[in-house]
Parts: C-alpha cells; structure tokens; sequence
C-alpha cells in the first residue's frame, strides 16, 4: 500500500507518518503543498505540525493550497484520507470533516500520552482495532478542543461517525480523561462516506514498541486491511 | 479606504481566553464585567477608488471562505473612507 504524505510549510510530523508507514511494512513519499496532483497514492495522510505558522486558525491557509484541490478530488472519488493534529484541523477546515477545533479549554498545550475508545470499529480506519482494551498513543496539541453544532453532533452520533473518544486507562469515558474539553470526548471523527478521518492523537508517533506503545499501527493497519477488501471487491 | 473586519466566538463555543480575561478583570477590581469574549480584528487597506458596494460583497464572501470560520465565529464587517 502506498501512503502520499503530505508537506505545508511548517509541518513537522511529516517524516514521523512517512517513517510510520514504512516500518509496517508500506511504502509513501512525500507530496509538496504546491503540487497539483497525488501520484500513485493508495491513500493520503496529512500530517501533524503548525502549517503556514498556525496564522489566522489552525489550517486555514493550507487549506487553500493547490494540493488540497487534488485530496479534495481523491476523497470525492471515495480515496482514503487520515488528518492527525494538524492534518485533523486542516481536513475541518476545508470542510472534508465536519466541526472545528478550538483552543484546549485550560489554554495549555497538551503533551502526554491518553488512552482512546474505539466507537466504531466498522470502518476503513478501525477495522483492525483490538477490541479488548483502549489504545495508547499521544497527543501534542493545543488548539485540539472539538465542537461542533448540537444538530451536528446528534448527525455523527446517529452514523457512526465518531471514530475515537479520549477515555481511562479501563476505556471510561470520564471528563477526567478528556485532556481538552472536547464534546462529547470527541478524539476523531470520519465523514459520512467513511472515507475520510481525522483525529488529534498520534498514531504516527506510536507504532514502534520501542516508543512505549504502537497502538497507533492499527489505524494504518485498519486503513491497509480496508483497501485490500476494496481492491478485491473490484476484482471479482 | 478600509475594510474592517471584526471577528468572535460564537456564544455557543467554550471561550476559555475570554473568562480567563473576565476573571483577571474582576482580580483587579473592576466591577460589573458580565462577559468579554475575545476575538480578531482584521484591518484591510483597499485601493483607493474601490467601489465600496463591490468590495463589501467581495470581503463577505472572502469573511465566509477564509477569513472567519463560520463553525465557531462570527463576524462585522465595515468600510470606511
């Protein structure tokens, strides 16, 4: 499977997903904003950072930028997208995902690792999610508080669209576990096709068991297994 | 001639800057602040000419697109000589 990373100005988990994707075994290059085109991408991930200096909202310049025409064609076409952090932010903004992203509710940057509860796992992102225990993985972030409209949110709830939720190490969702006020312990969410996601924790910076947990892997993994089924359904 | 936008969090969003202002204002002594809800000013330098009507509905439309995000803000917009 081959992953298209994409490059703004000042993103900075770039070679974190690049490097993430090869050690499971995948392959990926990276795509420079000013490109008009994906190449050969199985899939696209939009990675973590502070584009374009986080200027006026986090993503909303590279969200104007001529590769997002091109992600915005790929996702039409039903081609699988993940955002984490920045990406997350960025995906809203251009209104691949629905909702926003707004400042932690104490005002702090939130570096530490949290445990996720998978709320959907029918879906190309969390298909390979074991469903025993939370994941781990962590987040760095400080304008990673979601919201979005009560009609918005009662939409995701009904489709299945919320992907992850912050939770307790026992996957309780408590507002202690929450690192950043987020509704309804909102993590990450998919659109209505599920083909498109976007979440704040960083599954790129947790997928070696030498950097304390690689739970991170199976959103990859999930995202390899689906376009496989994909490409089989095709062929037959 | 100036366009000036003035951009705010919509009241339904948590505006955790906003309160922290309020409560540094009330620390200080000053008295009857019920709110203060902190947002952007964007100030935009149009040539000199610019048919005001046109770049009104050209700064709405770039306010909608870009310049506020109309999930979590909203916005005034002004022109003036």
């Amino acid at each position: 499977m081959h992953f298209a990373v994409l490059q703004f100005p000042a993103s900075n988990c770039d070679q974190d997903c690049l490097h993430a994707v090869r050690v499971l075994g995948h392959t990926g290059d990276f795509v420079w904003h000013k490109n008009t085109s994906l190449g050969a991408a199985d899939a696209v991930i939009v990675p973590g950072g502070f584009s374009y200096g986080d200027y006026l909202r986090c993503g909303a310049i590279a969200r104007f930028s001529p590769v997002m025409q091109a992600v915005q064609q790929f996702a039409a076409n039903g081609g699988l997208v993940l955002g984490i952090c920045n990406g997350f932010q960025i995906l809203c903004e251009a209104g691949l995902l629905p909702g926003a992203l707004v400042r932690n509710r104490d005002l702090q940057f939130h570096c530490e690792q949290v445990y996720l509860k998978t709320a959907n796992r029918n879906t190309p992102f969390t298909s390979a999610t074991p469903s025993d225990r939370p994941m781990r993985m962590p987040v760095a972030h400080g304008e990673g508080c979601y919201f979005a409209d009560e009609a918005t949110l009662a939409g995701l709830q009904s489709r299945g669209q919320i992907l992850w939720q912050y939770c307790t190490a026992g996957g309780e969702l408590s507002d202690g576990a929450n690192p950043n006020g987020s509704l309804l312990n909102i993590a990450g969410i998919a659109n209505d096709r599920f083909n498109v996601a976007g979440l704040m924790p960083h599954p790129d910076r947790a997928s070696e068991s030498i950097l304390g947990t690689d739970d991170g892997r199976w959103i990859f993994e999930s995202m390899a297994r689906g376009l496989k089924a994909a490409a089989a359904a095709s062929a037959a | 001639m100036k366009a000036k936008i003035v951009i705010t969090p919509k009241k339904a969003v948590l505006d955790p800057q906003g309160k922290t202002v309020q409560n540094a204002l009330e620390h200080m002594g000053y008295t009857g602040v019920t709110g203060v809800h902190v947002g952007k000013y964007l100030e935009i330098d149009l040539a000199p000419g610019t048919d005001a009507a046109a770049a009104r509905q050209a700064l709405n439309e770039a306010a909608h697109r870009f310049l506020s995000n109309p999930v979590i803000e909203d916005y005034r917009l002004e022109i003036v000589d």
